[in-house]
Parts: C-alpha cells; structure tokens; sequence
C-alpha cells in the first residue's frame, strides 16, 4: 500500500536533519534562478529533493568535520612545527580502530534506513495519491530518433516535443523507445525514467501549479540528441479541456501506422506539433516490437561522415 | 582487397582531426628520425622495446599513460570549449564529431590512461618492494604492455583512419549496434578494447601470481606493504572483472559482424542485458583504479609523516573488504532502468556499504600523519590534496546510491563531476604522488620541486574550477554529452568550468616543465643513496635507479617495514651489515615476442575493423608464429657472474657508508626519525 508522498515528504522532514542545509545548499548553487532539481514543482521532485539534501545533510554530519582534522593534522604536524608532538609509536590504538569502524558504519545504517523507504515510496512505478477530482491522466511516450511522441490515448490525440497536462492532477506516464534507449527527464517535477525499445516502463509524476517545465533525454541516444528536450506544460483544467478540444478540431496531421513511419525517420530540432487524431493501439504495438523499430541513418551505408538526415 | 577501406576514410573534409592527426604522424615520424640517426635505435632495442625487466616496463606504462592522458585532455579542453561555445549556437565542433571527442576522452582516460598509469606503478614498485627480482612471468609482462600500446594505437589510428566511436565510452546498444552505428568507430573501440583487454588480464594473472607466490625471504602476506596489498585485490579485480568485459564486448562483436542478436532491438535481443554486463565489469573496474592509488598514499603518508601506517591490520581488511564489496553494487548504474524499490534499495545500500572500509582508510591516513613530521615534499602534498577532495567526492558518490536522489541526477553533470571527483583526486593525484615518488628510484635523480609543487597547486585549485560548477549546473538538470544546449541558467556555470580546464592546462605545463627542468638539472637532483625520502619498504634499500637483478642478494624479511629496520640497526651500531658472499644471479632474457605479437596484433584489429579478411587471416598466423617460436625456445636465461654483481653491490654499500659517516646527515635523521624521545636538533 504506497503512501502519500506528501506524508512521505513531512516524515523524511521531520528527520530534521539538513534542513539548515536545505537553504544553505540552494542558495549557494542555485544563487536565486529557477529551474533546477533544488527547486520542485511537484510533489515526486520535492520528495526527491529532499532525501537528496537530508542525505547530504546525513553525512556533513561526519564528512565536515573530517575534512577538517585532516587539514588541521596535517598543518599541525608539519615537519617545521617544533611545538607538535612526535609520536612515532602511535601506530595502533584498539579503541580508535572500533571508533573507526564504528562512524562509517553508524552513517550507512542511518543512510540505508533512508534509502530503504526512499526507494519503495519514490518507486517510479508507485501511483502518487492525490486529493485531485480528475482521475489520473494516461499519457504514452514513445522516444524517437531525436524527439518526444507523446499519445493521449484516451483523448486520442498526440503531441511531438511537448506534453499539455492538468496541474496539480498525477499524470501517469507509459514509456517505450521505437529506437535506441533514452531517459524521460523533467528536472523540476522529478524522477526520470528509461525508455528502451520492446520495453514499457512507467513514471508517475505531477506538477503543483501551472507553468513551462524544461524536459529533456538523459541519455545520449546519437548525433540529434541535444535537441532532443520538450516542454511539459501545466496549464489549468479548464485550459486542459479547451486544449484537447482545440487539437482534436485542428486541421493537422493524423498519427496512424503511414504517420508514425513519417515521424520514425531521423530528425533533430523538432518543432513542437499536435496530431488532431491518434490510434491508440500504436503504443502497445510499439512496445510489442510489432513496428519496425527507427531506420537509424542512412541505411547501409559506412564509412566516416555517415551523418543523420536533416541534421546539421 | 581492402575491404571497407577506400581513400574516402581519410576525413579530408574535416580539418580538426587531419591537422592533428598530421602534426602527431609529424612528431612521430620527426622522433624515430632523431632515434636513428642518432643511433639509438639499437640501445632502444635492446634496452627497452625487448625488455622483460619489470622496471623498464614500469617506465614504458607509465609514459604510456601520460601520453594518453594529454590526448584525452585535449580532448576534455575541445568538449569544455565546445560547451562555453555552444549557447543557443552550433559551437565549432558538429555532432559527428562532438560525439567522437566525448566518446575518445572516456574511452582513452580509462583504458590508455588510467589503467597504464596505475599498471605501471605496480610493475616498476611491487616486484622491489616484495624483495624479488622481478615478476613471475616477466615475458608475459612485455605482451601485456605491447597489447596495451596496440590499442591505444588503434585508438589513435581512428583519428586519420575512418572514425572513432561515437556510441559513448560504454558502448551501450542499440545505440552501438551496426543499425544505428553502421560506421567503422564502434568496431575500432571493440578490437581496440578487445586486444587490450588480453594485455590487461595477463597482467591480473602476472601480478596475483607474483604476490601469492613470489616474495622474499621472510616477507609473509602481513609484512607486506600496503601497496602490494591493493595490488592484489586489484589484480583479483582484474582477473575476476575482465573476461566479463571481453564476453559482453564479445557478444556486441557478434552482432555487429555475424547478425547474432543477443542485444539487438529485433530477433529476441535484451540491450539491457548488456548494461548489467558492462558494468558488472564497470564497477570493479572503478576500484581496479583507485585501489592501487589507495596503496600509493598509504606508502607516501606513513613515508613523509616518519611513522609506520596507522592501523596497518585494519588498512588490509579494508582494502580486502572493498575488493569483495565492489562485485555486489554494479546495479547502482542503472537505478533508472525500472528494477522496482527492492532491488534498488538492496544495491543502494551495499554501495553505501563500501563508504565504510573506505572511510577507515582516510581515519587511518589521518591517524597516520597524527604525531608525525609531515614533510610537504610534493608526492605528500598530492595525498593530502587526496584525502580531502576524495572524502568530498564519496560524499557525491554515496548520494548518488540512494536511489530517489539518483533518479534526480543520474547521468547529469553531477554524475560527471562525481566520478571526475574520485578518478581524477584519486587515481590521478595517486599516479602522480606516485610518480614523483619513485621517479628517483627509477632513474637515479628527484624531480624538480618547485615546479612539481606549482603542477600540484594549479591541479588542486583547477579541479575545483571545473568540477565545483559541474556539480552545481548538474543541480539545475543539465545533462551530460550535449553537444549543444539553450538554458541560459546552465550557461554561467558551463562557462566557469571553462576557466578551470584552463587552469588544469597550467597545471599541466608544469607537470611537463617539471620533468624537463629535472633532466636537465639531473647532476644537482642526484640520489646518491638510493633513500632520498627516508623510506621505510625494501626498494629504497637498493640504489637508484636499481641494478638489473634488484637486489645483489635477497633481503631476509624479520618484520614490517624491512628497511626501516635495516637502517634504524645500522645507524646505531654505525655499521652497515657485512658484506655478503655474492654469488652469479640468473636472470631471463630480453624477448621481441611482446613486441612482435603486438604487431600482429594491431595488424589483425585494423584489418578486422576495415573487413579486410586476408589480413586477418595473416596477422593472425603471425601472432601464432610468435607464439610457436617464443614457446620452443631453448635458452631462458643468462647469467649476471658473482664478479659484477659484487661491483655493482660494493658501489651501493660505498655510498651509504659515505651517508652514515656524515654526521649531520645521521643526526638529523636520528632527530626527526629514530626515537620517540628524541629532541630536534639544528632549526629548532
């Protein structure tokens, strides 16, 4: 039975540990702009975060204060210094060994009690329970050669490179590749995922308030890959419905199996587009290695400068 | 005829590789030039290409290893410029070739850098410090270095010759499979990696073999330095870890030659299969690195703070315990791929477990330096910069085993900085600690101190210039290997890594100043005694550098630390021991056999990555020829005669007399070194 990551977030919180840190650690490498994994927009990437500081905030404990013996040690016992103490004898001591062993051990068992709980809560694959009147939104993902599908199945619609979703509802992603592997990325909402070919993986993420959030592929997946980020764009529910509406009567493309041979071509820096119609079989297809998975460039052909179409 | 080959792998059309390609051909061509005319080819021959003697082959990897650690910097300075560049802009370098740079730069900082470095280390220091006379099989040893040069031969030949891969320096399929990369770079880094691959795991079976059986008199496992100690777990690492490597790459190679499908996107194939391989190899290839530089900065701490290690029982566990433990966490590498909470949490906490007996290792470093008199000669300063930044870089590291903060920065530029964090502050600072350490037991002067010191300092502050804000900009969701990007937040940070690698480039200015400033200051560095750091193990107990047969009679082992004894007995009875009776030594032949095998070798890979079958097929036949004559010799081994090793022996013991008879010298050792009682005497 998963519990709420909300519950989780103020339990791990109130470990209290780091929370000085918190602040300190967001202030010092973020200096105030926006858009980082220290500044979630939901509640997957907040909990996430926060297991990310109080760990770090777990070690400091021990980690500070050794960094700095060792560089007082060190300059005290520098060679020059005739006030420090020679003790060459002091080559063993059975009581510093258990202390010795013991702090690591201490930290690590405090630390794997964390990432125990952290791994069962944040499990990509665990629903995020919400208070939410809508039902969680389907969305299937599919990676291409170098850029997002994503398919709403049950508006039967489909989107290239950025993915329209109702804030503050859990939006429940199934992720296929139709080509090499990929990672699901949106820093600010949270966990990311794999995407491999034949394969379905599933994230379960949301977005507190409405907004652009930057995603992009954490996996380098060929020549295209750096144009290969999206847009998720959290707008409110009545702008979802609008939205769907919107696309389903646009004059645009329709993805059945000829549309989705287009779109399987090598491609970098794709514009963002809607498809007015979508076959919702094509995911499961996808995942059933049913298609032919992407061309990859130039088929056949070898040899140095083998570059992907239309790119570059 | 030429199989894949034609005149159009030759990039003509990008200038980038072709000018650098064509001043290293120039520079190679301009020193074998210099070789022959000068004539030293025939002392090259004989005195280093041939050479079976572990130390020379110690030298050979180690440069090696530096100059292939220049390549893979330069290529770190292209993928620094090409970021600072690459705003919201295409850069200078094109995806084709971005790709290649980043996949290069791993592949040679690992393989051809890392990995020599650390090797090197082992061959020339392991077989002095044991006491012996060299490896247990010392022919073996010059194959392992010649493949090794194969590979990062054909590594290099990729930059003239076709391209290099640009799939990563893990070549993870499908990505690298002949669908998506259908050009010749995956297949020049698999033969590449596949032939040295066989270097590397000869090494393993070399060095395992030469500690568990080949040890001096006396020199029972628990007398032995802690760096013979993470030699072996290393080595055990190396023969465990490698075949997997050479199975897994194996496989790649069967899909890609003969259509097999074993990681294939159709026909059945699992790419996730070859990820858990790859890095059931990858992770105790990690610790295949570190664990060697771990012994270095034990041998150089307990040495420049004038005591024995601290904790040396514990120091041994610890790096056994490491050994074993660094087998059980290879999934923390694909936390990401959706192996559910259990298995994740399960691997997450055995790799926070390894932060345990690493941890004891840097309390017993400190320990050790505690009621010491630490002198900062430039190989101590690099352990101390060490520890420091290694305690900061395990942090990262057991951050990133907790899975939900994984899944936050897994593959980011936190990752890189990460893992740039412990290679570069551990292996890296323990190669060159190392370095500085036994140059003057290898070639008989120090490096020059003032520019070692600068090198350590422009290391120290440029490493975190660059990393600092790698870490900081992989915060903000900047992902590794883009070649362009369009978030102006990434953009201040990207920049100020930019000026680190360029304080790094100072460093290494330095680093290479320093030996150029030292051989030609070689007269003023001299080692006379063969003990220029008051050593405490058996290599600074010969001279400097070493005679051929290491020892002119086997050391007899009654303790730790042998020649701290050695010398603590002769400063106090102001006598060295008597002289022994010198009897002939036998020791084995030089052998072209590496040499020649590896030339076949490189022939055999080139062919196979340009399908060129009846090359194959004779490099091949070659390699086996080698072979069949090197297994049916008859004459092993020549004998060095009792009249030359005395000479060579009465010119040490000449020179520590000298040594003992000076009375400021002993005096001053005495003070600082001999008892605990001892007040300091001179500057105090």
């Amino acid at each position: 039975m998963p519990k709420s990551v909300a519950d989780a977030r103020d339990k791990i919180c109130s470990l209290g540990v780091g929370r000085a840190l918190v602040v300190v650690c967001a202030a010092a490498a973020l200096g105030g702009c926006s858009g980082g994994i220290l500044q979630p927009q939901g509640p997957v990437g907040a909990a996430g975060a926060k297991i990310l500081l109080n760990a770090v905030g777990i070690m400091s404990v021990i980690v500070v204060p050794t960094i700095v013996a060792l560089l007082v040690i060190g300059f005290w016992f520098r060679a020059s210094n005739t006030r420090a103490r020679y003790q060459p004898s002091f080559v063993y001591s059975g009581r510093l060994e258990i202390i010795v062993w013991s702090i690591p051990i201490l930290v690590i068992m405090f630390l794997g009690g964390l990432t125990w709980i952290g791994s069962h809560q944040l499990d990509p694959f665990v629903p995020i329970a919400s208070n939410a009147k809508d039902p969680p939104l389907e969305v299937q993902v599919v990676s291409l050669d170098w850029k997002w599908l994503f398919i709403y199945p049950q508006q039967r619609i489909a989107s290239v490179n950025e993915v329209v979703v109702p804030a503050d509802t859990p939006v429940h992603f199934f992720l296929t590749s139709a080509t090499v592997m990929n990672q699901f990325f949106v820093p600010q909402l949270g966990s990311m995922i794999a995407t491999m070919h034949g394969m379905q993986t599933q994230l379960w993420l949301a977005a507190d308030h409405p907004g652009d959030y930057y995603g992009l592929s954490a996996q380098f997946s060929g020549d295209g890959f750096s144009g290969m980020h999206f847009t998720v764009r959290a707008v409110t529910h009545d702008d979802f419905q609008h939205w769907v509406a919107a696309t389903q009567q646009q004059s645009g493309p329709v993805l059945d199996r000829n549309g989705y041979f287009d779109l399987l071509r090598e491609s970098c820096n794709v514009q963002p587009f809607t498809y007015r119609n979508a076959d919702p079989s094509l995911f499961a297809a996808v995942v059933r290695d049913q298609l032919p998975s992407g061309p990859g460039p130039y088929v056949g052909r070898a040899g140095p400068g083998v570059r992907p179409i239309g790119c570059g | 005829m030429f199989g894949k080959l034609t005149l159009n792998a030759i990039p003509f059309d990008q200038p980038i590789p072709l000018v650098a390609g064509a001043f290293v051909f120039l520079v190679l061509i301009a020193v074998i030039a210099w070789v022959i005319v000068r004539g030293h080819l025939p002392y090259l021959w004989h005195e280093w290409i041939t050479s079976v003697d572990h130390k020379r082959i110690g030298v050979m990897y180690t440069l090696l290893g530096l100059v292939m650690l220049v390549r893979g910097f330069i290529d770190a300075l292209m993928m620094r410029s090409q970021q600072a560049l690459a705003f919201n802009a295409p850069g200078y370098l094109p995806p084709e070739h971005y790709d290649q740079v980043f996949s290069a730069h791993g592949t040679i900082m690992i393989f051809f850098a890392a990995m020599p470095l650390m090797i090197g280390l082992m061959n020339f220091a392991v077989p002095l410090q044991l006491g012996v006379r060299d490896v247990a099989f010392p022919t073996f040893n010059s194959t392992s270095f010649w493949l090794t040069a194969t590979g990062a031969l054909l590594v290099n030949l990729s930059l003239v010759i076709g391209e290099f891969s640009r799939a990563m320096w893990l070549p993870y399929p499908p990505l690298s499979e002949y669908r998506y990369s259908p050009d010749v770079g995956v297949d020049y880094y698999l033969w590449a990696l596949q032939i040295a691959g066989v270097g590397t795991l000869l090494t393993g079976i070399n060095f395992v073999t030469t500690i568990l059986k080949i040890r001096a008199p006396g020199m029972s496992y628990l007398r032995m330095p802690v760096f013979c100690w993470t030699a072996l777990a290393a080595n055990l690492l190396i023969i465990a870890a490698f075949p997997v490597l050479t199975a897994t790459l194996g496989m790649l190679l069967l899909d890609r030659y003969l259509g097999f499908h074993f990681f294939t996107n159709s026909g059945g194939g699992n790419m996730m299969m070859f990820v858990n391989l790859i890095w059931a190899w990858g992770h105790p290839e990690v610790y295949i690195l570190v664990l060697p530089a771990f012994g270095i900065f034990s041998e150089v701490i307990a040495t420049f703070s004038g005591k024995p290690l601290f904790g040396y029982r514990s120091m041994v566990l610890a790096t056994m315990a490491i050994c074993l433990i660094s087998f059980l966490v290879w999934l923390h590498h694909f936390f990401t791929m959706g192996a559910g909470g259990n298995v994740n949490a399960v691997f997450g906490i055995a790799t926070a477990i390894i932060a345990v007996p690493t941890g004891v290792k840097i309390f017993n470093w400190m320990f050790t330096m505690y009621g010491g008199r630490i002198r900062y000669d430039t190989p101590m300063l690099w352990a101390l910069g060490f520890t420091v930044t290694f305690v900061i870089g395990g942090m990262t590291g057991v951050l990133l085993s907790v899975p939900p903060a994984d899944f936050l920065v897994h593959n980011s530029m936190f990752l890189v900085a990460h893992f740039h964090n412990v290679i570069i502050a551990g292996t890296l600072f323990g190669a060159f600690a190392g370095i500085t350490y036994w140059f003057p037991k290898a070639f008989g002067f120090r490096l020059h101190e003032g520019w070692g010191k600068a090198g350590f300092w422009l290391s120290f502050a440029g490493f975190y210039i660059t990393f600092v804000p790698l870490y900081a900009v992989g915060l903000l969701g900047m992902t590794r290997r883009l070649q362009t990007y369009d978030v102006p937040e990434w953009r201040p940070w990207v920049l100020a890594a930019g000026v680190g690698v360029l304080v790094l480039c100072g460093a290494l200015f330095c680093q290479v100043m320093q030996f150029i400033v030292s051989i030609r200051q070689r007269e003023s560095l001299r080692d006379e005694t063969g003990d220029p750091w008051n050593g405490r193990s058996l290599e600074w107990s010969t001279a400097s550098p070493p005679p051929a047969f290491n020892y002119a009679v086997l050391p007899n082992v009654q303790g730790g630390e042998p020649y701290w004894q050695i010398k603590r007995r002769a400063i106090e009875s102001q006598q060295l021991t008597a002289e022994p009776d010198y009897k002939p030594i036998e020791l084995p032949r030089n052998s072209p056999t590496g040499f020649i095998t590896a030339f076949f070798c490189t022939i055999t890979g080139f062919a196979l990555i340009w399908h060129i079958w009846w090359l194959v097929g004779l490099g091949l036949f070659g390699a086996y020829v080698v072979f069949v004559w090197f297994a049916w010799r008859d004459r092993e081994e020549y004998v060095i005669p009792a009249e030359e090793v005395a000479r060579a022996d009465r010119a040490r013991r000449r020179a520590r007399e000298e040594w003992l008879a000076q009375d400021a010298a002993r005096e001053e050792w005495l003070a600082t070194h001999a008892h605990p009682s001892a007040q300091p005497v001179g500057q105090a």
